[in-house]
C-alpha cells in the first residue's frame, strides 16, 4: 500500500534514468541522509561515533571496493587491506612531504596511488580467473605489508613502522571531535556510494556485469576485456584506498603494517558476502552486520549473564561471542545465500503487495 | 489508612537517607582495564591481567583500599586487535570520567592508538616494556607513560651485560640481532647500533618473519657468522623455535640473550631441554619467594577471590609482571592522594601528575614486599621512564634464576635518541612541548 510505483509515471528521459526510480526510495534516502546529517549527530554518543560509526562507515567504504571488483567485475580478491594500507600510508606520505597539500587533495592522491598499485596487482587477472585469481591477490597482501616494513622512507623512519598521522585540517578549520570526523567520513561515504550507483548502471557498470557473467561472450559482443578488467581493479583499489586513508587518520590515528593483516581482507570480504555480492546497499549492511554484531554481543551478554545469575568472565564472554557470531554466519549463508541485500529485495517485494497479496 | 501512612512515609524517607548517604560513604578508583584473555597471546593476558586484579582485590582485602578508596575496575577484551583496543577505550573512557587508574594496554599497537585519544581524554597510559618508546620525554607525551624501561634501554643494558662478562670490552666481538621483523622487533635496532658504533662491535641484523615457526635459514646464517652472542628480540611462537633451532645447530644457549618478552614460562617450557641456560632480560623476577606474591595467595586466594583459573600461573613471570604493573599504579594512587586529599579518588589529570611525580624507593617496596620485584622508580617531567634498569635472568631447565644485579641502560647514549624523536613527533602534530623546568 505505502511502497507502489502504481501511477508514477516518467514522462521524460532525465526522470527515467535517474538514480532512484521509484519516488518512495528516492524520499527513504533523502530521510537516511537527513538522519544520518542532523539527526544522529545531534543523538549518538562519543563513544558511538568513535567506536562504532565511523569505522562502520569505513569498512562500508572498503567493502563498496571490493563489491565493486568481486560482485561486478567477477574478479576475485584478497588484497583489499593492502590496498587499504597503500591509502593510509600513501595519504601520509602525500601529507607530510608536499607543502600545504590540502587533506582531501591527499586523500584524493592516496586513492590513485592505491589504484596504480591495483592496477598492476590486477594484471594477473588477464590470464588467470576465480579462486586462482584469489590467490595471486595474496601476493598483493604479502608484498605491499612486508614493502611496507622494509623502507623505512614509507613511514618516515619511524623505528618500528608505525605512522601517526596528522592533524586533519579543512579549510583552515581543524577536526578534532568525533562529530566532526563522523561528518567528515559520511560526507565522503555517501559521495562516492552515489557515485559507485551511478558508476555499476552506466557503460562501465554494464561492461563489468557482462565480463562477471561470461567473459567469452563479453569480448564477443565487442567489450574490451584487458581494459574492463584493469578498471575495475582500479576503481576498486580507488576505494580501497580512500577507505585506507580515512581508516588512519579518521579512526585509529595511528597504524602500523601488520594492522592490514589477511585477517582484515578475510573480514572485508566477509561482509560482501554475508551483506551482498554485487549490491550497493549489500556493502552496508554487511560491514553493519561484521562490524556491529560482536560490539552488540558484547555488550549484550553480560548483561544476560547478570540477569540470570551465570558467571561469566570477560574470556568466557568472548569465546561465546565467537561462537555466536559463526552460528549466525552459516545461519544467513544457508538460510539467504545471496546476502542481506537479497532479504531487503524480497521485503520489499512483499511490500509491494502488501496488504493484499494474491 | 492514613493513619499507617505517616510512618511509612517516614521510613522511606529514613532507607532514602541511608542509601544516599550509602552512596556518598564508598569513594571508588576506577581502572578501566583494556585486557585480553583470548585470541593469539591470550595465554599471556591471562597471567598479567591476573597478577594485575590479584593485587587491585589484595589492596582491597588487606587494606580497605587506598586510605578508604576501594580499587574497582572493569574488563574488555582486545584480543590483542588494535580496532577492538580502541572501541574497548571508548566503551570505558565514560566511566573514567570522573576517577581513572593508569590504562594498562599490554600492547604496542593498542597504545599508539590510543595516544593522542589519550592525550585529547586526559586519561593516564601507561606502557610498561612496550608501546612508544619516545614518550619517555615527557614534554611532548604528558599522558603517556613508558615505565620502568624501555626496548632501547633494555637494548643497551643486555649490551652492558655483555660487555662486564668481556672485562669492559667488546671491541672485535660480533653480535647477531636476531628480531621479530615487526614494529616490536625493530624498537631496538637504533640502540644496538649506537651502542655498535659506541663499543666498536660488529652487529649483524637478522630478521624473522611473523609468526617466526620457521628459522632454518635465519640459524644457519648464524652458524656461519658465528657470533660471540645473540641478542634475541621474539615473540609468541617464535622464541621456542628459535631455542629448537639454536639447539639444532648447536649455538650455545648461555650465548643468546632475549628481552622480556622472549623470557616467560610460556617461552621456555616448551622448548623443553633446549632451552637450559638460556638468559633473558625482565625487569621483575619471577617466583614466589617475593613476599607480597606469597601473601596475595594467602589473602586472596585464601578469601577465594583469586582472579586466576590455573593458580599454577601465580609467580610466573609474567604474572608477577602483572602485579608489578598493579603495585606501580597503586603506589601512584597513594602519591596522588598525598597531593589532592587523602581518602578521593583522583581524576585522569590528577593520576598524570601522580605518575609524573612518582619516588618508589628502595625502601618503599620493601615496606609493600615488593623487594626485587620491580627496581627504584623516580619520574619526572623530562624523564617518564624513571628507571631504565633490569636485571638478567637465566633458565636452569626449570625456573628462572636472576644472575645479575639490576642493570641501567646507557640513559646517555639512548634519551637523546628518544628526545630528538619526540621532537619530530611534536613537529609532526604540531605539539608544542611543555616546558619542565616550570611543572612542579
Amino acid at each position: 500500500m505505502l511502497y507502489r510505483e502504481a501511477g508514477q509515471f516518467k514522462t521524460t528521459y532525465a526522470a527515467d534514468q535517474q538514480l532512484f526510480p521509484i519516488r518512495q526510495d528516492r524520499i527513504g534516502v533523502l530521510v537516511l541522509l537527513a538522519v544520518a546529517f542532523f539527526g544522529v549527530p545531534l543523538l549518538a554518543s562519543e563513544y558511538w561515533f568513535s567506536a562504532i560509526l565511523i569505522p562502520f562507515l569505513i569498512f562500508a567504504l572498503a567493502a563498496l571496493g571490493l563489491n565493486i571488483l568481486t560482485g561486478y567485475a567477477g574478479q576475485l580478491s584478497l588484497g583489499s587491506a593492502a590496498f587499504m594500507a597503500v591509502g593510509a600510508y600513501a595519504a601520509y606520505n602525500f601529507q607530510l612531504r608536499v607543502e600545504g597539500i590540502p587533506l582531501l587533495v591527499s586523500f584524493i592522491c592516496a586513492g590513485l596511488t592505491a589504484a596504480g598499485v591495483g592496477i598492476l596487482f590486477g594484471l594477473p587477472s588477464l590470464r588467470i580467473k576465480g579462486f586462482y585469481l584469489a590467490v595471486a591477490t595474496l601476493a598483493a597482501q604479502f608484498f605491499i605489508v612486508w614493502c611496507l616494513t622494509k623502507f623505512p622512507w614509507l613511514s618516515n623512519n619511524s623505528s618500528s613502522g608505525v605512522i601517526s598521522t596528522q592533524k586533519l585540517i579543512i579549510f583552515g578549520h581543524e577536526l578534532n571531535t568525533p562529530v566532526e570526523k563522523y561528518l567528515l567520513v559520511l560526507s565522503i561515504v555517501v559521495f562516492m556510494a552515489l557515485a559507485a550507483k551511478n558508476m555499476v548502471r552506466s557503460t562501465t557498470g554494464r561492461a563489468w556485469m557482462a565480463v562477471r557473467d561470461m567473459d567469452v561472450a563479453a569480448s564477443v559482443i565487442g567489450i574490451r576485456l584487458m581494459p574492463t578488467k584493469l578498471l575495475a581493479f582500479a576503481i576498486s583499489s580507488f576505494y580501497c584506498g580512500v577507505a585506507g586513508a580515512l581508516y588512519a587518520f579518521c579512526y585509529l590515528g595511528s597504524v602500523e603494517p601488520d594492522g592490514f593483516s589477511l585477517e582484515m581482507s578475510f573480514k572485508i570480504l566477509f561482509m560482501i558476502i554475508i551483506g551482498g555480492v554485487g549490491s550497493i546497499m549489500g556493502s552496508f549492511l554487511g560491514a553493519a552486520f561484521i562490524l556491529l554484531l560482536p560490539i552488540f554481543l558484547d555488550v549484550a551478554l553480560p548483561f544476560f549473564a547478570e540477569l540470570f545469575g551465570l558467571p561469566f568472565s570477560s574470556a568466557t564472554v568472548s569465546h561465546i561471542q565467537i561462537t555466536v557470531f559463526g552460528a549466525l554466519i552459516m545461519f544467513f549463508l544457508i538460510v539467504e545465500p545471496h546476502g542481506l541485500a537479497r532479504l531487503w529485495q524480497i521485503a520489499k517485494e512483499k511490500l509491494r503487495l502488501w496488504p493484499f497479496p494474491h | 489508612m492514613i493513619k499507617g501512612f505517616k510512618p511509612a512515609l517516614a521510613a522511606a524517607a529514613v532507607s532514602l537517607a541511608l542509601f544516599s548517604q550509602g552512596g556518598f560513604a564508598a569513594e571508588e578508583q576506577f581502572f578501566p582495564l583494556i585486557d585480553y584473555r583470548v585470541g593469539p597471546y591470550g595465554s599471556n593476558g591471562q597471567a598479567f591481567y591476573g597478577g594485575f586484579i590479584d593485587y587491585l582485590n589484595y589492596v582491597n582485602l588487606k587494606e580497605k583500599g587506598v586510605n578508604g578508596v576501594m580499587m574497582t575496575w572493569e574488563e574488555c577484551e582486545t584480543e590483542y586487535n588494535n580496532a577492538k583496543g580502541v572501541e574497548c577505550y571508548e566503551r570505558l573512557k565514560g566511566k573514567a570520567a570522573k576517577s581513572a587508574g593508569p590504562i594498562h594496554t599490554m600492547s604496542t599497537g593498542i597504545s599508539y592508538a590510543l595516544i593522542d585519544k589519550s592525550a585529547q581524554d586526559k586519561l593516564p597510559l601507561a606502557m610498561m616494556g612496550y608501546g612508544r618508546t619516545d614518550a619517555v620525554d615527557g614534554s611532548v607525551f604528558p599522558y603517556a607513560f613508558p615505565l620502568v624501561t624501555t626496548y632501547q634501554m633494555q637494548a643497551s643494558a643486555i649490551v652492558k651485560f655483555i660487555k662486564d662478562k668481556n672485562g669492559g670490552n667488546l671491541a672485535g666481538k660480533k653480535i647477531v640481532y636476531l628480531y621479530h621483523d615487526s614494529a616490536y622487533g625493530k624498537e631496538a635496532i637504533i640502540a644496538m647500533e649506537a651502542e655498535a658504533s659506541l663499543n666498536k662491535f660488529q652487529l649483524v641484523q637478522i630478521p624473522v618473519a611473523h609468526p617466526g615457526n620457521e628459522q632454518g635459514a635465519q640459524w644457519l646464517k648464524i652458524r656461519q657468522e658465528k657470533p660471540d652472542y645473540v641478542v634475541f628480540w621474539g615473540w609468541g611462537v617464535m622464541n621456542q623455535t628459535a631455542l629448537k633451532a639454536a639447539q639444532k645447530v648447536g649455538y650455545p644457549r648461555d650465548k643468546m640473550i632475549g628481552s622480556w618478552w622472549t623470557g616467560s614460562e610460556e617461552d621456555v617450557v616448551p622448548a623443553g631441554d633446549a632451552a637450559k641456560g638460556y638468559m633473558a632480560a625482565t625487569w621483575n623476577v619471577a617466583g614466589k619467594q617475593v613476599p607480597v606474591i606469597a601473601d596475595i595467595e594467602k589473602v586472596v586466594y585464601g578469601a577465594g577471590k583469586g582472579n586466576l583459573q590455573d593458580t599454577a600461573k601465580i609467580g610466573t613471570v609474567l604474572y608477577n609482571r602483572g602485579v608489578s604493573a598493579a603495585v606501580l599504579s597503586v603506589e601512584a594512587i597513594r602519591k596522588g592522594q598525598e597531593k589532592y586529599g587523602k581518602g578521593k579518588a583522583l581524576n585522569g589529570e590528577q593520576m598524570r601528575w601522580a605518575l609524573e611525580n612518582l619516588n618508589i624507593t628502595e625502601a618503599r617496596l620493601k615496606q609493600v614486599g615488593a623487594t626485587n620485584l620491580l627496581p627504584e622508580i623516580k619520574t619526572s617531567c623530562d624523564n617518564h621512564e624513571g628507571s631504565g634498569k633490569v636485571k638478567v635472568q637465566q633458565w636452569d631447565g626449570a625456573k628462572w634464576v636472576p644472575v645479575s644485579d639490576w642493570i641501567e641502560g646507557n640513559k646517555a647514549l639512548i634519551h637523546p635518541l628518544f628526545q630528538a624523536s619526540a621532537k619530530q613527533y611534536a613537529k609532526e602534530k604540531g605539539i608544542t612541548p611543555r616546558d619542565c623546568s616550570k611543572e612542579k
